[in-house]
């Protein structure tokens, strides 16, 4: 049959093409540091299980996290739907699994429709949050442009898509109660979906058969190409976050958010210092050694899956204290950058025969100022906040160590203070001798 | 009132062939900051107060490399750790506590790459230990039914999930304890950590200290606690800001245990 062949066509096409971009997304995550995080396999499920399957942390604020609920449930349920609809459309039958499921298909399918009604009251809030309530998060200055347009398509798309799925349902609903459908009768005059048994008659009722077959399969075909569409616009949108939300808070940190990287290359040549037969192991010559984050290639995987997982929310920004008080720093942004700057050097390796070819532009510099890294208290709340355990202050801190140690670019007064630290063993001007003073004053 | 405080060093225990059962880490605020050398000697006359065999350090203490580390400079924190976990091996240290949190994150967390694994803990931690234990009683008491909210450092609270010891200890106070909105994981910076403290802020349209400080006195609280010398001077400075110096005071829970035990 010539639709089934288009659908096949259709869908491996899509399919295709994502997997090519998704690989490409890997491979630029991969252009990271190596870090260890396969360790403590059973703490790690658990955590994923409870922060990004449970959405624990998205609790925090009650209101966005019911209406996110909506649509992250809505998403997963339907793809239950999606694997009759692909089979439906490969074999060219319609509504299969309901002569065998019987009941159950009913429940399953009227479930479905309230989570989509739900997720239609909750994509409709999210626009008015974004667009008429202006929620301060959701419209600051590094969201202007192409992060704003992407958040909108994405909810408009999210409200087409919905409207496919019950004009699909409900046209199918009056052509079933006429005895017409392409689904098999099974003499019981409706399919009694929740929603649409109610809402097919109030839109579609008394329309001609032959309108009828259309509207349902405008639904149909509307909803996978929709599918399609949405799947292979996640690698080039903030929206890859409900495929990356999984492995990326599987791999978080699980040590003490104050705990910050031991640098071995610096350990290696203190301990030398130290230790006059101390033998540093050999570098590895083909990796370049540099101090702390120039560029996205010195960061590590995780944290450029991070860059890849956030979904721009700004939970991050409206709690740093920096961002708070009207500096320059806002740790989304540091995010966004990461990843615009990632895109930028995959393109590069493409377009290169799989080499990067020096662009003279690095993150710190061309996308991120030293006034914002400076601004940092390092207080660890945009780390606490995110709901997929992404660490701004991770990013933050490697950069410092490479304006610090590479470049000696640390702000005059902070010079002052390793001075001190090196002289006196204290950040401020007083002798290590006078320490036990305060005992006697 | 006050006896004269006994403050023995880890140079002095080992002379004698003994060992402490604690090392009291004192830090740089707390040795030469004048406001923080008072909380220091909370510390040490609770201490005292306790007889817990303690002893610091002294000379030979030096800074932890906690505002190098954060600052980006990883070498001058990873040769003072180095020097300073030298030091607390030679002595067989088992067992620190810190009168501020950043000394507190430091040692207990970055320390053991480098060589120096101890139990570190902070002081509202031991002081509950006392408490606990009933080493320390805290009877009448000065801050009965005065109003007090808690102010977490960034470094004991999310840095190291500390929120309840220094709650648990000044629920002893007989005191009113207040919550400020953004408090425990969500608490707000004092905006002193990561190195912020010895250098000029960013330009902005406000202080930290100063929004934070207006969180806490939109409160009307008697007492501002704090359990870190940075947040201590912050606070203060904030609460100044305000000309609220005479009715509101900043104090480390240690200072408030001490005074309520008229130490």
């Amino acid at each position: 049959m010539i639709s089934s062949f288009i659908f096949i066509l259709l869908f491996s096409g899509g399919a295709i093409f994502f997997t090519i971009n998704a690989l490409k997304v890997r491979r630029n995550i991969l252009l990271g540091k190596d870090i260890n995080r396969k360790d403590q396999f059973s703490a790690r499920l658990k955590i994923m299980t409870l922060v990004a399957l449970g959405q624990k942390k998205m609790f925090e604020r009650p209101i966005p996290a019911i209406l996110h609920l909506f649509l992250y449930a809505a998403f997963v349920i339907t793809q239950i739907e999606l694997i009759e609809i692909v089979l439906d459309g490969s074999i060219g039958n319609h509504r299969m699994f309901r002569p065998l499921l019987g009941g159950f298909y009913t429940f399953m399918v009227s479930f479905i429709e309230i989570l989509s009604v739900l997720a239609f009251i909750g994509t409709v809030a999210f626009l008015s949050r974004r667009n008429l309530l202006k929620v301060p998060r959701l419209v600051k200055n590094e969201l202007n442009g192409w992060p704003k347009m992407d958040a909108n398509l994405i909810l408009i798309s999210e409200i087409v898509l919905i409207c496919f799925i019950f004009m699909m349902n409900g046209a199918d609903e009056v052509l079933y109660s006429m005895g017409v459908s392409h689904a098999q009768n099974l003499g019981d005059g409706t399919l009694g979906l929740s929603i649409s048994s109610y809402l097919g008659p109030i839109l579609f009722g008394g329309m001609a058969e032959h309108s009828l077959h259309i509207i349902e399969r405008i639904g149909w075909w509307g909803h996978i190409v929709m599918v399609l569409g949405f799947l292979n616009y996640l690698p080039y949108s903030k929206h890859f976050h409900i495929l990356l939300a999984f492995p990326n808070v599987f791999y978080s940190n699980l040590n003490p958010k104050g705990q910050f990287t031991n640098m071995e290359s610096v350990t290696n040549e203190v301990k030398a210092i130290f230790d006059p037969s101390f033998i540093p192991p050999l570098a590895d010559p083909n990796v370049t050694m540099r101090f702390g984050a120039k560029d996205v290639t010195d960061l590590s995987w995780k944290q450029l899956l991070d860059a890849y997982t956030c979904t721009e929310c700004g939970r991050c920004t409206s709690a740093c204290p920096a961002n708070i008080t009207g500096k320059l720093l806002s740790p989304r942004k540091i995010m966004m950058d990461t990843r615009d700057r990632l895109m930028e050097v995959g393109k590069n390796i493409d377009s290169n025969k799989g080499e990067f070819k020096d662009d003279g532009k690095s993150l710190v510099g061309n996308y991120i100022t030293p006034e914002e890294l400076w601004a940092c208290t390092s207080c660890n709340a945009c780390v606490q906040e995110c709901p997929v355990n992404i660490d701004p202050l991770s990013i933050i801190m490697d950069m410092r160590r490479y304006v610090v140690m590479e470049e000696s670019a640390a702000p005059s007064e902070l010079n002052g203070m390793f001075t001190n630290i090196e002289n006196n063993g204290a950040p401020w001007q007083f002798a290590q001798a006078d320490r036990l003073n305060w005992k006697n004053d | 009132m006050s006896e004269p405080l006994n403050v023995p060093t880890m140079d002095e225990y080992m002379a004698k062939g003994e060992s402490p059962e604690i090392l009291f880490w004192v830090g740089c605020a707390g040795s030469f900051d004048d406001r923080a050398k008072k909380i220091t000697k909370a510390i040490v006359k609770i201490l005292n107060h306790a007889q817990v065999k303690f002893a610091v350090l002294g000379t030979e203490e030096s800074c932890s490399g906690d505002p190098a580390k954060r600052a980006g400079n990883e070498f001058l924190f990873q040769m003072q750790a180095m020097t300073n976990i030298n030091v607390m091996n030679g002595y067989e240290v088992k067992r620190i506590v810190t009168g501020c949190p950043h000394c507190f994150n430091t040692l207990k967390n970055e320390y053991p790459a480098l060589g120096g694994s101890y139990e570190v803990v902070h002081h509202t931690q031991l002081l509950q230990e006392l408490l606990d234990s009933g080493r320390i009683k805290i009877e009448g008491g000065s801050f009965k039914g005065k109003k007090i909210t808690f102010h977490d450092p960034c470094y004991l609270g999310r840095a190291n999930d500390v929120y309840e010891a220094p709650r648990s200890v000044m629920i002893n106070l007989d005191a009113e304890l207040v919550e400020m909105k953004r408090s425990k994981a969500n608490g707000l910076c004092c905006g002193a950590g990561g190195a912020q403290m010895f250098k000029e802020a960013e330009k902005g349209n406000k202080e930290v200290n100063i929004e934070r400080s207006e969180e806490a006195l939109a409160l009307n609280p008697d007492v501002i606690a704090v359990g870190c010398p940075f947040c201590n001077t912050m606070m203060t400075d904030g609460v100044k800001h305000f000309n609220k110096e005479n009715s509101v005071k900043v104090l480390d829970v240690a200072e408030l245990i001490a005074q309520a035990n008229d130490l």
